[in-house]
C-alpha cells in the first residue's frame, strides 16, 4: 500500500477530483493548508504593493493499493498541472498496515 | 403648526439616520482592521454614542447654543446644566422655538452629531490605543472641546459674527475637520502600529473584512442623507431636495475619481479607495450642499476623491499610521469642503475664501492645542498604548477578554 500526498492549487481540485474518480480512486481525505514556496502572489492594499509568499493550497492525501500507484499520480499530475510555477507537488510513500473500525479488519481490501 | 409638524418629522427622520451613521463607521473601522482588534473599535465607537448623548445633554448642548449676548466675544458661553425646554405661559412646550424643529429634536438632531467628531478618532487610532485613556480623551473632546468649538459658528459666536459669516453647512469644518485634527494629533502621539513601517517604507496591513467596510461607507451615505438634509433645520422642498442631490453627486464623484486615480497610479481596482472616495466626497459637499450646483458638487465631489488618493499616500510618508484613511478624507477633504464654498456656488468669492480660511484656521488652533494637551498629560501619566505583547496578540483577548469570532477563526495575523 501507499500514501500519495499531492500539495495542488485549490483551482485545480476539482479537475483532480474527478481524474481521480476516473482512475478508480474514490476514497481520499483533503485539507487546506497555507505554505510557503517560490511564487510570490503580488497584492496591492491602500496604494502600498506587497507581496506574500504565504500561499493558500489544497492538501490531499491518498492511500492506494500498489496497483494504482502509477494510475493514481498520472491522474494528479494531469490534471494539477497549469504550467506556472506553483502547481505543487506529489509524495509517496509505504504504508504497513490499514484497518477498517467497522469491522475490524486489515490489509489492502479496506482501502476499497 | 402643521408646517412645524412636517418640519418636525423631517428632522426627526434625519435624526435617526444620522444615528444611523454610528453603525457606518462602526462597520468601516472593524473591516479596515484586523479581527485580533474588533472588539475593542466596537466597544470604543458604542462609548462614544452612549456617552456622547448624555455628556451633550448635560453640558453639550448648552455649551454650543449660549445663546451669546450683544457685543460679547463670541468665544464662549454657557447657558446652564442639562435640558431646559422653553414653555408657554400654560406650561406646555412652546412650540415658537424654531419654525423648523422643536426644542427636543434640535437637541437630538446636534447631539447625534456632536458624537461623530469622537468616533472619526476612533478609527484613526485603532489596534493599539489603550482604551481607558481614549474615554477619557472622548469625554472631554466631546463634552466640552467639541460644543465650544461648535459655538463659534453655529451657535452665533465670533465665525458668525464676521461681516461675511464664515460658512459651513453642515459641518465640513465643526464636525470633520474637528475629529480630523484631533486624529492627526493622536496618531502622532501614538505611534504607528507594530510592523507598519519596515526600514522607513510603509507596509501594508489589509483589513480583515472588506464587504462590512463596504456596508459601512454605504450606511454613511445613507446617513449623510439626513446629515445634510437635516441641517437645511426644515423640511423646506427646494432645499432640502437639492441638498440631496449636491450630496450624492459629490458622493459619486468622489468614489468614481478616487478609484480612476488610484488605479491609473497603482495598476489595480483598489476597492478600499474607491470606497474612501465616496466618503471624501461627502464630507467635501458638507460644507457647501446647500449652496452648490449639481456641476459645482459633482466637481467638489471629484476633487475631493483625487485629495483622497493622494493624502493617503502622503500620510503614509509622513509615517503616520491612520488604518481607516480618517484623517486622509475627514480632516483633508473637510479643510476642502471648506475652502470650496469661497470658490464655487452662490456664495463664492474672496471675502468668503478668506472667511472660510480664518475658520479653518480658528479650528485648527482649538483642535490641535486641546488635543495635544489632554493626549500629551494621559502619555505621560498613564499611557495612551498598549504593550507589545497586547497589540501583537490583539486588544480583544488582552483588553476584553473577548473574541469577535469564536467559532469562526480562518486566519491570524
Amino acid at each position: 500500500m501507499k500514501k500519495i500526498e499531492a500539495i495542488i492549487r485549490k483551482s485545480k481540485f476539482s479537475a483532480v477530483k474527478e481524474a481521480l474518480h476516473e482512475a478508480g480512486v474514490n476514497f481520499f481525505s483533503y485539507w487546506d493548508v497555507t505554505g510557503q514556496g517560490h511564487e510570490k502572489e503580488g497584492h496591492v492594499y491602500r496604494g502600498i504593493t506587497y507581496s506574500t509568499t504565504d500561499i493558500q493550497r489544497r492538501y490531499l492525501e491518498i492511500v492506494v493499493n500498489d496497483d494504482f500507484e502509477s494510475a493514481t499520480i498520472k491522474a494528479i499530475l494531469n490534471s494539477a498541472a497549469t504550467g506556472e510555477v506553483g502547481d505543487g507537488k506529489i509524495f509517496v510513500s509505504d504504508v504497513n498496515k490499514a484497518y477498517r473500525i467497522r469491522t475490524g479488519e486489515n490489509g489492502g481490501d479496506t482501502l476499497n | 403648526m402643521e408646517l412645524l409638524t412636517i418640519n418636525n418629522v423631517w428632522m426627526m427622520i434625519c435624526t435617526a439616520l444620522v444615528f444611523f451613521m454610528h453603525l457606518g463607521f462602526g462597520f468601516l473601522e472593524i473591516g479596515l482592521t484586523r479581527q485580533k482588534n474588533t472588539i475593542n473599535i466596537l466597544f470604543k465607537n458604542i462609548f462614544i454614542i452612549t456617552i456622547g448623548l448624555l455628556l451633550y445633554c448635560l453640558v453639550g448642548f448648552n455649551l454650543m447654543y449660549p445663546g451669546f449676548a450683544e457685543g460679547s466675544s463670541g468665544l464662549f458661553g454657557f447657558a446652564g446644566f442639562g435640558l431646559d425646554s422653553p414653555l408657554t405661559a400654560e406650561g406646555g412646550l412652546d412650540l415658537a422655538y424654531s419654525e423648523g424643529y422643536t426644542y427636543w429634536t434640535d437637541f437630538l438632531f446636534q447631539g447625534m452629531f456632536a458624537a461623530t467628531a469622537a468616533t472619526i478618532v476612533s478609527g484613526a487610532v485603532a489596534e493599539r490605543v489603550k482604551i481607558g485613556p481614549f474615554m477619557v480623551f472622548v469625554i472631554l473632546y466631546v463634552g466640552l472641546i467639541y460644543p465650544i468649538a461648535g459655538s463659534w459658528k453655529w451657535g452665533g459666536g465670533f465665525l458668525q459674527m464676521r461681516e461675511t459669516p464664515f460658512y459651513d453647512f453642515a459641518g465640513s469644518t465643526l464636525v470633520h475637520s474637528v475629529g480630523g485634527w484631533a486624529a492627526l494629533v493622536a496618531v502622532w502621539l501614538l505611534g504607528s502600529r507594530i510592523g507598519k513601517f519596515k526600514d522607513g517604507k510603509p507596509q501594508a496591513i489589509p483589513g480583515h473584512n472588506i464587504p462590512l467596510a463596504t456596508a459601512g461607507v454605504l450606511i454613511l451615505w445613507l446617513g449623510w442623507f439626513g446629515f445634510n438634509g437635516g441641517s437645511v433645520l426644515s423640511a423646506d422642498p427646494g432645499l432640502t431636495s437639492l441638498t440631496l442631490v449636491t450630496t450624492c453627486l459629490a458622493a459619486a464623484a468622489g468614489g468614481v475619481i478616487a478609484f480612476v486615480v488610484s488605479t491609473l497610479l497603482y495598476k489595480n481596482f483598489d476597492l478600499t479607495m474607491f470606497l474612501n472616495g465616496i466618503l471624501g466626497g461627502l464630507v467635501g459637499i458638507t460644507a457647501g450642499a446647500d449652496q452648490m450646483s449639481p456641476t459645482d458638487a459633482i466637481i467638489i465631489g471629484g476633487i475631493a476623491g483625487a485629495i483622497i488618493v493622494f493624502a493617503v499616500s502622503l500620510i503614509d510618508r509622513l509615517k503616520l499610521d491612520d488604518p481607516v484613511g480618517a484623517i486622509a478624507v475627514h480632516l483633508v477633504c473637510g479643510i476642502w469642503g471648506t475652502l470650496a464654498v469661497g470658490i464655487f456656488g452662490a456664495l463664492a468669492s474672496g471675502e468668503q475664501f478668506i472667511s472660510q480660511l480664518i475658520g479653518v484656521a480658528s479650528y485648527a488652533a482649538i483642535c490641535i492645542s486641546s488635543t495635544f494637551i489632554i493626549l500629551f498629560i494621559l502619555k505621560k501619566t498613564v499611557g495612551i498604548r498598549v504593550s507589545e505583547k497586547e497589540e501583537l496578540e490583539g486588544l480583544d483577548i488582552h483588553e476584553h477578554g473577548m473574541d469577535a469570532y469564536p467559532d469562526f477563526r480562518l486566519n491570524e495575523h
